[in-house]
């Protein structure tokens, strides 16, 4: 318990650092945004007055603060290009996102956990081999190619979907996830090579510890060993980078949405850096970095959790 | 050699990113058309005459890819360079003394490698603009982190053997210490970082210039390369399988090579 609230104030403090740099990043953006907003041959009063109306001419720290409360009530600033609440703008999109991010992620644990923890039983050498050599080369094809093979082969080869459609959520749930399901795979796909080698790595180093050795020689039998005690520790070290995966995972959506032309919030995010419509630009960066702040809190519980050797220190 | 044959990572990935390497340094000097020349016909499928075919343009497609993948590999040298030096800077200092300002640091290049470093980029890209220059700058500071976690991480562990400390006896100068004595031997740690790096300043400069944001054209790298190529993936498919392949190729010899030093350095 104590633990947990520990972790709760530097997630808290956390948090905040995050924000107030995110805020902090878009303030020593050169120019003055009501050029962009008014055009350049906007009165000085114009631009005064606007300047006042958005709080520009207030000192930084009460903005900082104005800005914070506005976010945490739900209000994000309004888009210097389409004059809409940015809130608005995002709604659907996070939405789609999130599912994007939950769909690869459970690809991800689904898939890349049995098979970690088959290449880690494994014992004929050449098969061994044959895995390892294998894993590294999917792990070294980027998601956005996989992406394009994807598009290519399900796409335009064998038309089982239209490269460049998508249907949302707010229509079709089904044809949604259906939509979701290359996406998601193409960035799960290395991910998943990579939690590959590391559970099987995990399991040889756990298989060579002294307990195996001591379980064995009271005559248990190797696949009880493997089941009873390796798993469970060589599945420890995953969680972290499980949680790490979930971070890559979010930020690999920005990319993969553009391979599948997909409505989220990393079109967005493009589109409004091209734009420099900065509020949206800030607010998607916040949302991401809470989430994977909020990752990275979850993952240590759940390792203190499955792990009790953590809560005695 | 034998233990060249003992570790196959070594040996096969060595070959590929060799000739990796090499045809990206021929591709400097010579490449078999112009890269920018528009000489043949739309969209030729790959023949004797065009080895990968040609684009959009009537451009020979594997004189882009080589000076495509030219432009990656200089980019990612840059990053590497700049996060390895200003990492092993940071790391030593840190490492060898301690403190708290090691304390600080140590925390704010872990606050920074919790973040996916496309993401920083972006952030800093949005701000700052994109551009080759721009790119380099921001990855290159991002790379920083984890080259000091390794480095400070070996200097910890060197700075109390008796070796050092007999230099310091000897009244060898800190500076001649942390720079002539520990780090050569933190090399067998600090080369596989150093090729992993490479691997995702390839990575992550391919994935900013596909979004748009990194190279700017008439430039192209194999990222830009690719985001073009999917608009005619109907038409002429070998393009972007050309323009991955070369990048997987790219990253898989590097990453092999990484694995493989990683496994001489622990069996030494």
């Amino acid at each position: 318990m104590k633990y947990i609230l520990k972790k709760g104030f530097t997630l808290i403090i956390t948090l905040f650092i995050v924000s107030l740099l995110a805020f902090l990043a878009f303030q020593v953006i050169p120019g003055d945004p009501t050029t962009k907003l008014l055009g350049t041959e906007a009165t000085e009063e114009a631009k005064a007055e606007l300047r006042a109306e958005l709080g520009f001419d207030q000192p930084v720290p009460v903005r900082y603060w104005n800005w914070l409360t506005d976010f945490l009530r739900g209000d994000m600033g309004e888009s210097y290009s389409y004059h809409m609440p940015v809130r608005e703008m995002l709604g659907e999109k996070l939405v789609i996102t999130f599912l994007l991010t939950l769909v690869s992620f459970a690809f991800t644990i689904l898939l890349s956990i049995p098979l970690g923890i088959l290449a880690g039983s494994i014992r004929i050498r050449w098969l061994d081999s044959l895995i390892t050599a294998l894993d590294q080369v999917v792990m070294s094809i980027p998601p956005f190619f996989i992406g394009i093979v994807a598009c290519f082969v399900f796409g335009i080869t064998l038309r089982w979907f239209v490269p460049g459609n998508f249907i949302s959520y707010t229509e079709d749930w089904g044809a949604c996830l259906g939509y979701l399901i290359l996406p998601a795979l193409s960035i799960a796909i290395p991910r998943i090579a990579m939690t590959v080698k590391m559970l099987r790595g995990a399991i040889h180093r756990e298989l060579e510890q002294d307990y195996v050795r001591t379980a064995r020689s009271r005559g248990a039998g190797r696949g009880d060993v493997l089941r009873r005690h390796v798993f469970k520790n060589a599945l420890l070290p995953v969680i972290t980078f499980l949680a790490v995966s979930a971070a890559e995972i979010m930020t690999g959506t920005i990319i993969i949405e553009q391979v599948f032309t997909i409505p989220g919030v990393g079109q967005l995010l493009l589109a409004s850096i091209s734009n420099r419509d900065f509020p949206v630009v800030q607010a998607i960066v916040v949302i991401l970095a809470a989430w994977i702040v909020l990752v990275n809190f979850a993952a240590d519980l759940l390792y203190q959790l499955v792990d009790p050797r953590i809560r005695l220190r | 050699m034998k233990k060249l044959i003992h570790n196959p990572f070594l040996l096969i990935g060595g070959c590929i990113s060799g000739v990796m390497t090499a045809l990206i340094l021929v591709g400097y000097v010579w490449t078999p058309y112009s890269a920018t020349a528009m000489e043949g016909s739309k969209f030729d499928s790959p023949s004797l005459v065009h080895l990968l075919g040609t684009d959009s343009y009537g451009r020979d497609i594997f004189s882009r890819v080589l000076s495509g993948a030219g432009t990656s590999f200089w980019i990612a040298l840059c990053v590497v360079a700049i996060g390895c030096a200003a990492g092993i800077l940071i790391g030593s200092l840190c490492g060898y003394y301690g403190g708290p300002a090691d304390l600080i640091l140590t925390r704010v290049c872990d606050s920074i490698t919790a973040f996916p470093s496309i993401l920083l980029a972006l952030v800093i890209v949005s701000v700052v603009g994109g551009g080759a220059v721009n790119v380099v700058i921001a990855l290159g500071i991002l790379f920083i982190p984890s080259f000091a976690r390794i480095v400070r991480g070996e200097f910890t562990r060197c700075r109390d053997l008796n070796y050092i400390r007999s230099a310091r006896l000897m009244g060898v100068s800190d500076a001649r210490i942390m720079f002539c004595h520990i780090l050569p031997n933190t090399l067998p740690v600090l080369l596989p970082a150093i090729t992993i790096g490479f691997n995702n300043a390839i990575l992550s400069e391919a994935s900013m210039s596909f979004l748009g944001l990194g190279i700017q054209p008439p430039n192209a790298s194999l990222g830009s390369m690719l985001s073009d190529s999917q608009i005619y993936l109907k038409s002429a498919p070998w393009y972007a399988m050309s323009v991955g392949g070369t990048m997987v190729l790219l990253i898989l010899g590097f990453s092999l090579l990484s694995e493989g030093l990683q496994r001489q350095a622990r069996q030494n």
